[in-house]
C-alpha cells in the first residue's frame, strides 16, 4: 500500500481538488488501543523515537511516571497515567498513551492555512508534510485532542504519522509491532472494531460494565480508537475529552475568513513574492501568535 | 520455570506474588494476558506495592515486605481444613503419606536439634522413618499422626485468616477472596501458574516463601501440567544459563556439587550425591552422577583425567564454607582478599551496603574490570561527588578496565528462563579495541599456562593440563565450546544391549546425557546440556515454531534442557494409570507401551506406569517433597520469621522465642549485624524493585531508556508524604542505619499504609535504577541503604524488606 | 459564531496569508514532495539476535549498514522484535525497543585503560600490556597464597585471595570458558548474579 501523491485524499489550504480516483478498497486502516491491557511499559514510545529517528531531551522527574512530560517534536507519543480510586475504594492506574487520533474529519488539516503541510490519505492516515509547514500553530488550535506541538527550534509542527511509511510498504506502525501485553493492535477498520467488540464482552465479563470503544463522532471517527473500561467516563484517562469537536475557529476560518482571505490573496500575492525573495519565508511573531492563541483558547 | 513462557496461555488462574512480570518482564507478561483474553483467566497480585501488573489484575492486595510465607501458610491451612486439595495427585506424587521420625518437632519457631551459638542446626532428626527394607514407611490413608500430613496440618494451624491480616496487614476479606480463587484450581480441569522474581529470593528467607508456593501448587495438584507450575522469571538474559553451567562458589557444570574438603575420598564424594532410591522401582536419576561427573572432568582435563587420579579429584578446590558475594566482600572488608575479576558485574552497585563495598574494593591490590560500559564498580575510586564522596590518593588499588563486546558483537548462545538454549548470530564489529570475553578470559589463562609451564609455581597441574585443544588457543570459537559443553564420544561406544554394534563413533556428538559413561569414554562439559550440539548439529540454532497441538509447545524451537523437554515433572500431568488429568491440555501420556505426546516425557519412556515409578524422577523418594528433610538451612516446612530489620521486633507467631524473631539459621557477620537499624530510629518498611523503564544499573547507559526515566525518585503514599511534610514532586532524604539517599518524592494512593497488629507501618518504595555514570542524571545507588545478610541457604541478600528513615530534604 | 476579535481576525485572514498566496502561485515545493517518508530497512543486512536484557529472551533483528560486501562496514542501525520468535512475536519492551542505543551509548569502552594506585584518571594501555600484567599479579597471588593442605592436612588445593565474578548475560559459552579456566586455578570466591 504504497502511500503518494495519488493516495491523498485532502490537502490542507489547497483549492485545487486532490485526486479521487484511488480508494482503499480493501479497508481503511486504523490503531486500536486497548487502554485496559496497557501496561505503560513505554515501549511504544521507545519504538516510536527508534523508528523515526527522534530523541528526546532526558529531563527530570516531576512525581509522575509521565516521562516526557508531554508530547513534543521529539516524542510523538506518550503515556499519561492516572491514579483512580473507584466507589468501591479499589484503585485503578489508568495508563492511557497519548497521540494523534487520525480523526476522519481532522480539525488540525481543517485549520492548516499552508499548502500541503497537513494531508489525509486514503487509508485514513493524516500526515504532517513539514517542509510545506509555516510554524503558525493552527493546527494545534484546530486538534480537539490537543496533539500537534510546533518545535521551538525549527518552528515546523510535528505528531504522529501512524507509520505511513511502514503502513506504505504493508508494515504495522512501530508502536504497534513492540506492545508486549497486545494493548495497541492494528489492521483494516472493521477488524479492529470486530476485536474491540470480543474486548468490550470480555470485560463486561469481569464487571466493568461501562466498557466501551471510543471513536468519537464528533470528529468523523478515529483511525486510533481506544477501548476503555469506564467508556461513559472517559475524562478518567488522562482527560480524554467525552465529546471531542474541532474548534468553533475552525469553522470560522473555512466558514467566513478563508473565503475573505481567499479574494485577498491576489493582491498580497506581489507583494508576498517579493517579501519572499527579499527576505525569507515570513514567520508569524511570537508574541502575537501567543497572544492570538490565548484569546481563541478563551473563545472555546 | 518449571514451565516456560508460552505456555502461561493455558493457565485458568495466574497468581503474581513476589515478582512484578508485567515490569520487569514485559514481553512474557503477554502470555498471562493471553490467558485473560482467550483463556478467561483470571489475574491476582499480591504486592506490598500497586504494580503495573496490579493495574491489569482482576484482584489486587497489598502485603507487608517479607510476610509472604504467613499468606502462603494460611492457605495451606486453609486448603487442607477445606479438603481442596487434589487427592489422588497429592497421595501418589508427594510425600504427604510418609512417616517422620519421632525425633523430629518444633516449638515456638525453632526445629529439633537448633544450635544457637553456631545458628544452625543438627538436621539428623528431619527425616523420614525407614522399615526393615530400608525403604520409606507410609500410610496412604494420611490417618497416621506422624505423616506428612498431619505435620503440615499441624503446623499451619496457626496461620489463622486472622493472624495473616495482623502480621501481613492484608485485609482479611481479601486474604479469603483470593484463597477461595485459588482453591478453585483443587480440580484436575483447573490450572493455576505462579510467577515469581526476586520478590521472593530477596529475603533473609526467600527460598522457603519459593517453597512455600511450591507446596499451595502441589496440593492444587499444579506441578508438571500444562498452565501450572513454579516459575521463577529471573534476571539476566543468561542468568538461568550459567546457573546451570555452575558459576557459583560451590556449585560444577548441570548442578553437580563441589567436595567438601571432609570429601577426600572419591568414591564417597560420588556415592553421597549418586542416592539409591527410597523406594521400590523408583528412578532416582541421580543415581547416575558418576557418569555425569567423569564425563565432565574428561572435557576439562582430557587425557590427564584418568580413572587411576580419579579423573583428576585432586585437580578442583575443595569447599570449606561456601564463598558466595557475601562472604566473599566480607574476607574482602577485613583485608584478605587481594584481587578480584568483575566480568559484566557492577557489585559496587548491586551488593548490599555500598559503604563496606567501597572500603572492601579500596583493600584489594588489584581489580579487574571487562565490560562493554563505563560501570560504577569500574570507578569506584573516583569522586563523584555526593553520590561516591570518597579521596582517589588514598586508595591504592590498580585498576584495569578492558572492553568487551556486547550482544550484537558476537555469535553465541543464552539459556532463558523457560530452559531454552537460543543461538544468536553477530551483526557487526565492536567498537575501537573492545574483545570478546572468550578471547579475554583465553589470553588470560595462555598467558598464565606459559608463565606456569616456564617458571613453575602452586601446584601448577590443572593449569598444565586443562584441555585446550582449540584451533586458535588465544580465541576459542563459540562453536567449539558449544560442542564440548555439549559432549561426544572420546572412543567408540559399543550397544550396552550388544556389544557387537557401535552406537556412537569416537569423535561424533552425543545426543544425549543417555549416553554418557562413567569410564571415561564419553566427555560432556556440562551433562544438562548434552545433545545441545547433536549429532544432527546446533539445535540451539532451530527456528521451527510450529506448534501442531496448540498448546504452545515449539519443541523444535531452539533447544531446551534437559533433553528438549519444556514442561519439567511432565509425567504428573497424569493420573497414576497414565492417562491425562486434563485431556484438554494433554503433554503426555501412556499408550500401552510408551509415554509421548507434545512434549518429551519426563520420565523412563518406556516404564508401564503399574510398576508404581513416580513422577519426581530426580528424588530417591520418587515423589515430591512437602518435608524437605535436611535440603533447607532453617527447617523441613517454612516457618515465617521476620526480615533481619523488622518494624514489629517481635514474630507475632512465635512471640515467646527471642531466638525466632528472625532466621534463625541465616549467617550473619559481626560487622554486618552492628550495622542493622532498629524501628525505634528507623521507623519505615523500604523495599527496592526495577522499573520497566530500565534495566538493574545498565539501561542509565541508554539514551532512550534515561528518557523514560531520566531522574532518581522514591515511592512513598499519601500518609507519610503528610507525616514527613513533602509534597509530590519534593526532594526526600532516606536513611537507614548504613547510608542514606536523596531523590524526588513520588507520592502516590498506590503504596498505602498498613495496619499491622494494630500499628500503622510505611512501605517506602526505592527503584534502583541510578548512579555516578551513565546519560541519565546521576543519583545515589539505593544500596547506600541496604542491609548485608542473605537467605539462609541461597545467600541472596535481603533488598526487599528493611528499615529506613524519610524525611523532608 | 463565536465573536470574533479585530486580533483573530488579522490573525486567521491576514498573517498566514502569506503561506496560502505564495503556495498558489506555485513558490510551494509541497505537491512535489507530499510524499511518505521512504522506507529505511529496504536493503538493509538482518541479523538475528537475542535480547540481552532479561530472562524472557526475546529474538530480535538487527538492522545493519551495508549488505556484507567486504568494502562495507558493518553498523547497527535499527532493532525491532523477531516476528517468528514463538515467545515475543515480534515485541519488545521499553529497554529491548532501545537495544540500538545501548549499542550506541556513550559509555561503551574501546580501549583497555589502567588506573594507577592513588590516580584519580584512566590512563590508555594497550592489550598485550593489559594482559600481562593481569596474569602476573594473578600468578604472584596465586603462588603466594594457594592453600593444598588445610590445617587437618587434607588436600583442598584452593585459591581464596583472589575471587571473581561472572556475567550472567554473557554467553554459555563465555560462561563455560570461564567456569574452566577459574576453577582450573583453584578459585572458590566465585560468583554470579544469580544471587542479586
Amino acid at each position: 500500500m504504497a502511500l503518494q501523491s495519488l493516495d491523498i485524499v485532502r490537502r490542507s489550504a489547497t483549492t485545487t481538488p486532490s485526486p479521487q480516483a484511488r480508494e482503499a478498497h480493501a479497508g481503511e486502516v486504523a490503531k486500536l488501543i486497548d487502554v485496559t491491557k496497557c501496561i505503560g511499559c513505554k515501549a511504544c514510545q521507545v519504538a516510536c523515537m527508534e523508528w523515526n529517528d527522534l530523541r528526546d531531551e532526558i529531563g527530570s522527574c516531576t512525581g509522575h511516571y509521565d516521562n516526557p512530560a508531554d508530547l513534543s517534536e521529539h516524542s510523538w507519543t506518550l503515556m499519561r497515567f492516572s491514579e483512580h480510586e473507584t466507589a468501591a475504594g479499589d484503585l485503578e492506574w489508568l495508563i492511557r498513551k497519548d497521540g494523534c487520533m487520525h480523526c476522519a474529519d481532522p480539525g488540525c488539516l481543517k485549520a492548516c492555512p499552508a499548502p500541503g503541510a497537513i494531508v489525509q490519505y486514503a487509508n485514513g492516515i493524516v500526515d504532517f508534510h513539514e517542509e510545506n509547514c509555516i510554524g503558525c500553530g493552527y493546527c494545534v488550535t484546530g486538534c480537539p485532542f490537543n496533539v500537534p506541538r510546533i518545535s521551538k527550534r525549527d518552528h515546523k509542527a510535528y505528531k504522529c504519522t501512524l507509520c505511513s511509511d511502514r503502513v506504505a510498504v504493508g508494515l504495522e506502525p512501530a508502536c504497534v509491532k513492540t506492545c508486549p501485553t497486545g494493548a495497541i493492535v492494528f489492521g483494516t477498520k472493521d477488524d479492529m472494531k470486530q476485536h474491540a467488540a470480543e474486548r468490550i464482552e470480555d470485560l463486561k465479563s469481569r464487571g466493568f460494565e461501562h466498557a466501551g470503544l471510543y471513536d468519537p463522532a464528533g470528529v468523523g471517527g478515529t483511525h486510533v480508537m481506544y477501548v476503555l473500561h469506564h467508556a461513559d467516563q472517559p475524562q478518567l484517562y488522562a482527560n480524554l475529552p467525552a465529546e471531542p469537536k474541532i474548534s468553533a475557529m475552525v469553522g470560522l476560518w473555512k466558514g467566513m475568513s478563508k473565503p475573505l482571505a481567499l479574494l485577498a490573496i491576489a493582491a498580497t500575492a506581489f507583494a508576498g513574492f517579493l517579501h519572499y525573495i527579499g527576505i525569507g519565508p515570513n514567520e508569524v511573531d511570537e508574541d502575537d501568535e501567543a497572544a492570538a492563541r490565548r484569546e481563541m483558547e478563551e473563545t472555546r | 520455570m518449571t514451565n516456560h513462557w508460552v505456555d502461561i496461555k493455558n493457565a485458568d488462574l495466574v497468581l503474581i506474588m513476589g515478582g512484578n512480570a508485567a515490569e520487569a518482564h514485559p514481553c512474557g507478561f503477554k502470555w498471562v494476558t493471553e490467558a485473560k483474553a482467550h483463556n478467561k483467566a483470571k489475574l491476582i497480585v499480591v504486592d506490598p506495592r500497586f504494580t503495573r501488573s496490579a493495574s491489569v489484575a482482576d484482584v489486587y492486595a497489598p502485603i507487608r515486605p517479607g510476610t509472604d510465607i504467613v499468606f502462603l501458610g494460611g492457605l495451606i491451612a486453609y486448603l487442607l481444613a477445606n479438603d481442596k486439595i487434589q487427592r489422588e495427585y497429592v497421595v501418589n506424587y508427594t510425600d504427604l503419606s510418609f512417616i517422620v521420625k519421632d525425633a523430629f518437632t518444633f516449638e515456638q519457631g525453632l526445629y529439633s536439634g537448633y544450635n544457637a551459638d553456631k545458628r544452625s542446626y543438627d538436621k539428623s532428626s528431619w527425616d523420614y522413618e525407614l522399615g526393615d527394607d530400608g525403604y520409606v514407611r507410609t500410610d496412604p490413608t494420611l490417618a497416621d499422626p506422624r505423616c506428612v500430613y498431619s505435620l503440615l496440618k499441624q503446623h499451619y494451624a496457626r496461620y489463622t485468616p486472622d493472624m495473616v491480616e495482623r502480621v501481613c496487614g492484608t485485609p482479611k476479606d481479601k486474604v479469603l477472596h483470593i484463597w477461595e480463587l485459588i482453591a478453585s484450581t483443587a480440580v484436575p480441569t483447573r490450572a493455576m501458574t505462579i510467577m515469581y522474581a526476586l520478590g521472593w529470593t530477596q529475603h533473609s528467607i526467600g527460598s522457603q516463601m519459593i517453597r512455600t508456593g511450591a507446596m499451595v501448587q502441589l496440593l492444587l495438584g499444579n506441578i508438571g501440567i500444562a498452565g501450572g507450575g513454579m516459575n521463577a522469571l529471573r534476571g539476566h538474559s543468561n542468568i538461568q544459563g550459567l546457573t546451570d553451567l555452575g558459576l557459583m562458589s560451590n556449585l560444577l557444570p548441570g548442578y553437580m556439587t563441589l567436595p567438601n574438603e571432609a570429601e577426600q575420598d572419591y568414591d564417597k564424594y560420588i556415592a553421597a550425591r549418586a542416592q539409591k532410591p527410597l523406594r521400590p522401582n523408583q528412578l532416582s536419576y541421580w543415581q547416575n552422577y558418576g557418569k555425569f561427573f567423569v564425563s565432565f572432568m574428561k572435557a576439562w582435563w582430557g587425557d590427564a583425567a584418568t580413572a587411576e587420579n580419579h579423573w583428576g579429584y585432586d585437580y578442583l578446590p575443595k569447599l570449606d564454607k561456601p564463598y558466595d558475594m557475601l562472604q566473599t566482600f566480607e574476607l574482602m572488608s577485613q583485608g584478605k582478599v587481594n584481587g578480584y575479576i568483575c566480568q559484566g558485574f557492577n557489585p559496587l552497585a548491586a551488593a548490599p551496603n555500598k559503604a563496606k563495598m567501597d572500603a572492601s574494593l579500596a583493600k584489594l591490590k588489584f581489580l579487574v574490570i571487562m565490560d562493554p560500559l563505563a560501570t560504577e564498580t569500574s570507578e569506584f575510586w573516583r569522586n563523584a561527588g555526593v553520590h561516591n564522596d570518597v579521596d582517589p590518593a588514598k586508595i591504592q588499588t590498580e585498576v584495569f578496565r578492558l572492553p568487551t563486546t556486547c550482544f550484537a558483537e558476537e555469535d553465541g548462545s543464552l539459556t532463558n528462563s523457560s530452559r531454552w538454549l537460543q543461538w544468536h548470530w553477530k551483526g557487526a564489529n565492536p567498537p575501537g579495541e573492545a574483545r570478546s570475553d572468550l578471547e579475554i578470559m583465553a589470553g588470560l589463562f595462555t598467558r598464565l599456562r606459559k608463565a606456569y609451564r616456564e617458571e613453575g609455581g602452586a601446584f601448577p597441574d590443572p593449569i598444565l593440563n586443562l584441555a585446550w585443544k582449540y584451533a586458535h588457543a588465544d580465541s576459542p570459537a563459540p562453536e567449539e565450546l558449544a560442542r564440548e559443553y555439549s559432549g561426544s564420544a572420546l572412543k567408540d561406544l559399543a550397544d550396552p544391549k550388544d556389544s557387537t554394534k557401535v552406537v556412537r563413533k569416537a569423535g561424533e556428538q552425543l545426543a544425549g546425557f543417555a549416553e554418557l559413561r562413567d569410564d571415561g569414554s564419553t566427555s560432556s562439559g556440562c551433562w544438562i546440556f548434552c545433545g545441545a550440539w547433536g549429532p544432527t548439529g546446533n539445535l540451539m540454532a532451530r527456528r521451527d515454531s510450529s506448534d501442531p497441538t496448540g498448546i504452545g509447545q515449539t519443541i523444535n524451537w531452539a533447544w531446551s534442557w534437559p533433553a528438549n523437554r519444556r514442561v519439567l515433572y511432565n509425567r504428573a500431568s497424569c493420573d497414576p494409570s497414565g492417562k491425562p488429568f486434563n485431556p484438554e491440555r494433554k503433554l503426555v501420556g501412556w499408550n500401552g507401551s510408551a509415554w509421548g505426546g507434545a512434549d518429551i516425557p519426563d520420565f523412563k519412556a518406556d516404564e508401564n506406569p503399574a510398576g508404581g515409578m513416580g513422577p519426581f524422577i530426580m528424588n530417591p523418594e520418587g515423589v515430591a517433597r512437602f518435608f524437605a528433610r535436611g535440603a533447607m538451612a532453617e527447617g523441613p516446612f517454612p516457618e515465617h520469621y521476620e526480615p533481619f530489620e523488622t518494624p514489629l521486633g517481635r514474630n507475632l507467631l512465635n512471640p515467646d522465642q527471642p531466638q525466632a524473631i528472625s532466621n534463625p539459621a541465616a549467617r550473619v557477620f559481626k560487622d554486618d549485624r552492628e550495622a542493622f537499624g532498629k524501628a525505634e530510629q528507623f521507623p519505615h518498611v523500604a523495599t527496592t524493585y526495577r522499573l520497566t523503564e530500565h534495566f538493574h544499573y545498565w539501561t542509565k547507559h541508554v539514551r532512550l531508556n534515561a528518557i523514560l526515566q531520566p531522574e532518581q525518585f522514591v515511592e512513598i503514599g499519601e500518609a507519610l508524604a503528610k507525616e514527613v511534610g513533602v509534597e509530590n514532586g519534593g526532594r526526600v532524604k532516606v536513611s537507614s542505619n548504613r547510608g542514606h539517599i536523596v531523590a524526588v518524592a513520588m507520592v502516590t494512593k498506590r503504596i498505602k499504609a498498613l495496619t499491622i497488629d494494630g500499628r500503622t507501618v510505611h512501605t517506602v518504595g526505592i527503584p534502583i535504577h541510578w548512579g555516578f555514570t551513565g546519560v541519565a542524571k546521576a543519583g545515589f545507588l539505593a544500596n547506600s541503604l541496604t542491609p548485608v545478610v542473605g537467605d539462609g541457604n541461597s545467600q541472596t541478600p535481603e533488598f526487599k524488606s528493611f528499615l529506613v528513615k524519610v524525611e523532608k530534604a | 459564531m463565536t465573536d470574533l476579535t479585530r486580533r483573530q481576525f488579522l490573525k486567521v485572514t491576514g498573517a498566514t496569508l502569506v503561506g496560502s498566496s505564495l503556495g498558489l502561485l506555485g513558490f510551494s515545493p509541497a505537491p512535489a514532495l507530499a510524499e511518505v517518508r521512504e522506507f529505511k530497512l529496504s536493503r538493509a543486512t538482518e541479523t538475528r539476535n537475542t535480547c540481552p536484557y532479561c530472562s524472557v529472551a526475546c529474538g530480535v533483528l538487527m538492522y545493519g549498514l551495508g549488505d556484507r560486501a567486504k568494502n562495507a562496514q558493518a553498523s547497527i542501525f535499527h532493532i525491532e522484535g523477531d516476528p517468528d520468535h514463538p515467545v515475543n512475536r515480534g515485541t519488545l519492551c521499553p529497554k529491548g525497543a532501545a537495544l540500538i542505543d545501548f549499542i550506541h551509548s556513550d559509555s561503551r569502552l574501546k580501549y583497555p585503560e589502567y588506573r594507577a594506585p592513588g590516580s584519580d584518571r584512566w590512563e590508555r594501555i594497550g592489550w598485550d600490556d593489559a594482559l600481562n600484567r593481569i596474569a602476573k599479579l594473578m600468578k604472584q597471588d596465586r603462588d603466594a597464597n594457594f592453600v593444598a593442605k588445610n590445617a587437618q592436612g587434607q588436600t583442598v588445593n584452593r585459591w581464596l585471595t583472589t575471587g571473581m565474578l561472572a556475567a550472567s548475560a554473557s554467553s554459555n559459552e563465555v560462561g563455560y570458558l570461564t567456569h574452566k579456566v577459574a576453577r582450573s586455578l583453584g578459585l572458590l570466591a566465585f560468583d554470579n548474579q544469580a544471587r542479586v
